[in-house]
């Protein structure tokens, strides 16, 4: 036969190419599926079922849902909220995540303080919340999280990708700390970002679950199971 | 509506987007999104057709949209990218460099080297998932190639001097 041609040393090499890039994350195809994101199945489909019903009801009742997207009174319009907000929310990813990151590392670095852990201390709550909603340009309020066992520690002002945030710290009995983290989120065009889901950060130095809401990102950080940080994001969302 | 045939194509969603993004996080946030995407989507899902091609088709998307959010900018700091890879029983050093010469593929023609070497798509799926002309597939296709070939021969030992990367942060 012939002598090998350029071809087909080409053909050995894409081989040997494809063969390399098929080794990368190889170990994610093994991998137990996330539970996040098989909750993400899972709730995406059901709030599809929950948001046709709403259509069938009438249109107009969807978009009273809209409008008066603030009268959360059960869990169920979480889903109502995330399934209207779906298509707008797609492209907040990386601004939101970037400030879900930030809180994430803000809780890491300040919430271990002994003696430092925050600027102003909860005693100072009304002075706390001026300042602080004065910086950010946004009146700010202060969840009380105490029927989930957790009392204000304080707060602080810190540097943010586009300006002032806030930091606020609660603590429960055993010393256990979560952070809310606050403040203006803007795309690189200065437009402000769309609305978002709740959306949980797995990690990275501490889980997180995160929220944009008329221009604002919010993000609860702490060392705390899944379900418990929910619960009290869900608090905090209700109360805000 | 049966989640189960969705739910079994995951785990070739996550490795295509950690593969396209270099990052752990932003690929499981992409794969969020497409699922709730796809979910919210179902209806439009032709009965019998490919569910991983039209999975793949959705996650293009989303992830066109977010980098045109960012302004095309790497999503991905490249250290934190590298960290990542450090998969045990692996050859961490070629895994690093193959993610960091991906990286600095232009976008569209990453994607069509990963469509057709991950997850073995025909030239005509890539061209659907892509919705770009088959002609387009196979030139982007053969530069992604070559142009990854170039970086590899071309590249620094891990730890070395690094090429410019452009950062997010």
């Amino acid at each position: 036969m012939s002598a090998p041609t350029d071809s087909d040393d080409d053909a050995l090499r894409w081989a040997a190419q494809r063969e390399a890039l098929r080794g990368l994350h190889r170990d994610v195809l093994h991998e137990p599926v996330p539970e996040h994101l098989l909750e993400a199945v899972e709730q995406a489909s059901n709030q599809r079922a929950w948001s046709r019903r709403w259509m069938q009801a009438g249109a107009l009742a969807a978009s009273v849902l809209v409008a008066f997207g603030a009268g959360w009174v059960g869990h169920g319009q979480w889903n109502a909220r995330s399934a209207i907000g779906i298509q707008a929310a797609r492209a907040t990813a990386p601004v939101a995540l970037a400030f879900a990151h930030d809180a994430a590392v803000a809780h890491a670095v300040y919430s271990p303080e002994k003696r430092h852990p925050v600027e102003v201390a909860a005693a100072e709550q009304q002075h706390l919340v001026q300042w602080l909603s004065r910086r950010l340009d946004k009146p700010l309020k202060v969840p009380d999280l105490g029927a989930q066992g957790y009392s204000l520690v304080g707060g602080r002002l810190l540097p943010g990708a586009a300006g002032a945030r806030a930091q606020f710290m609660f603590e429960d009995g055993a010393g256990q700390r979560v952070t809310l983290y606050i403040g203006a989120l803007a795309d690189r065009n200065g437009a402000s970002t769309q609305e978002t889901a709740f959306r949980f950060a797995s990690g990275d130095p501490v889980p997180s679950f995160y929220w944009v809401d008329q221009g604002f990102g919010y993000a609860l950080a702490g060392k705390l199971p899944r379900e418990k940080l929910l619960a009290l994001a869900d608090a905090v969302y209700k109360q805000l | 509506m049966n989640t189960a045939p969705i739910v079994a194509c995951i785990p070739a969603l996550r490795r295509y987007a950690r593969a396209l993004t270099g990052d752990a996080w932003t690929a499981d946030d992409l794969v969020q999104d497409t699922l709730e995407r796809a979910c919210a989507k179902w209806s439009l899902w032709r009965a019998g057709s490919d569910l991983r091609a039209w999975l793949f088709t959705i996650m293009h998307n989303v992830w066109v949209n977010q980098l045109r959010q960012a302004g095309g900018r790497t999503l991905v700091d490249i250290d934190d990218a590298a960290h990542d890879l450090q998969a045990p029983g692996t050859e961490p050093d070629l895994l690093i460099d193959l993610q960091r010469c991906l990286l600095q593929l232009p976008a569209e023609q990453r994607a069509v080297l990963l469509l057709a070497a991950l997850e073995d798509f025909a030239y005509q799926d890539i061209a659907k998932v892509l919705d770009i002309p088959i002609g387009t597939v196979m030139s982007r296709l053969s530069r992604a190639r070559a142009r990854l070939a170039e970086l590899m021969e071309g590249g620094q030992p891990a730890g070395g001097t690094r090429p410019a990367l452009r950062r997010l942060k």
